[in-house]
């Protein structure tokens, strides 16, 4: 399956809607969203993977490079994930705390108004 | 024993074929179905990181994989021809460099994952080899 990127904001928050396969093919396009997405003032986003099939290091390093951009103007990268699966690549490489990650997009947008 | 071998254009888009390939073959070997994911992981991370080393030092080489399946374990190894010690695949910034504290992501989650690995550098490529636990009689166990 290819990747499908979809974004909306709702308050403060822009969340991004990721469905298929994150590798090194379509990585690319995830961080030329987020990177669109930071340079038009969005700084709070909200990625929601409870669609993504597969996330490889090259999509991890694309979200990390999202949360570095964020971070510079004081925003925040969180991520809405529950498939084991996805979690396993965050839990081997340590980004279980650097990334907030959520159980479902009402919890992380909870989550954010508590920290407004 | 049974061997498949692979061998594709050092292109991003050729890496999930490969993954499922690979994925495909290790359910035939036996692999039990509760680690099929973390086949499909490593292997997908051994060929971005020889498609990367390709596209940096010989694009017109082809990547090499082979799948063995080999008493008891399903063996795969990953060989590019690229010269150089320490290519994985690139993260960039916005304006184009390289992403340091990324660097040898890959090559660590496939340590994570794989039950068995082995990095072999060399002056004309590197060869990844990783292995897991098979049926020692495939699917036809089953």
């Amino acid at each position: 399956m290819d990747l499908k990127l979809d974004h909306h904001s709702e308050d403060n928050l822009t969340i991004v809607d990721v469905e298929g396969e994150i590798d090194v093919y379509t990585a690319p396009r995830l961080r030329e969203l987020l990177i669109d997405l930071v340079n038009k003032g969005n700084f709070h986003l909200l990625v929601n993977m409870e669609k993504v099939d597969f996330l490889d290091s090259t999509g991890l390093g694309v979200l990390v490079g999202g949360l570095k951009r964020v971070r510079a103007h004081d925003g925040s990268l969180e991520l809405v994930c529950t498939q084991e699966r996805i979690l396993k690549i965050f839990r081997i490489t340590g980004l279980t705390k650097v990334f907030g990650i959520y159980a479902s997009v009402e919890e992380a947008k909870e989550a954010h108004g508590r920290d407004k | 024993m049974a061997t498949v071998e692979l061998t594709f254009s050092a292109l991003p888009a050729h890496v999930r074929t490969a993954r499922l390939v690979a994925t495909a073959i290790a359910r035939r070997t036996g692999v039990a179905e509760a680690i099929l994911d973390e086949v499909r992981l490593a292997v997908g991370e051994a060929c971005s990181r020889a498609v990367e080393a390709h596209r940096l030092h010989c694009p017109g080489e082809p990547v090499r994989i082979e799948l063995r399946d080999d008493a008891g374990r399903f063996e795969v190894t990953v060989t590019d021809a690229a010269p150089g010690e320490d290519v994985t695949p690139q993260v960039l910034e916005a304006d184009g460099s390289l992403m340091p504290e990324m660097d040898n992501l890959g090559i660590a989650v496939i340590a994570g994952l794989a039950d068995d690995v082995e990095v072999l550098p060399g002056p004309k490529g590197m060869r990844i080899r990783m292995s897991w636990p098979a049926s020692p009689h495939g699917i036809a166990a089953l």
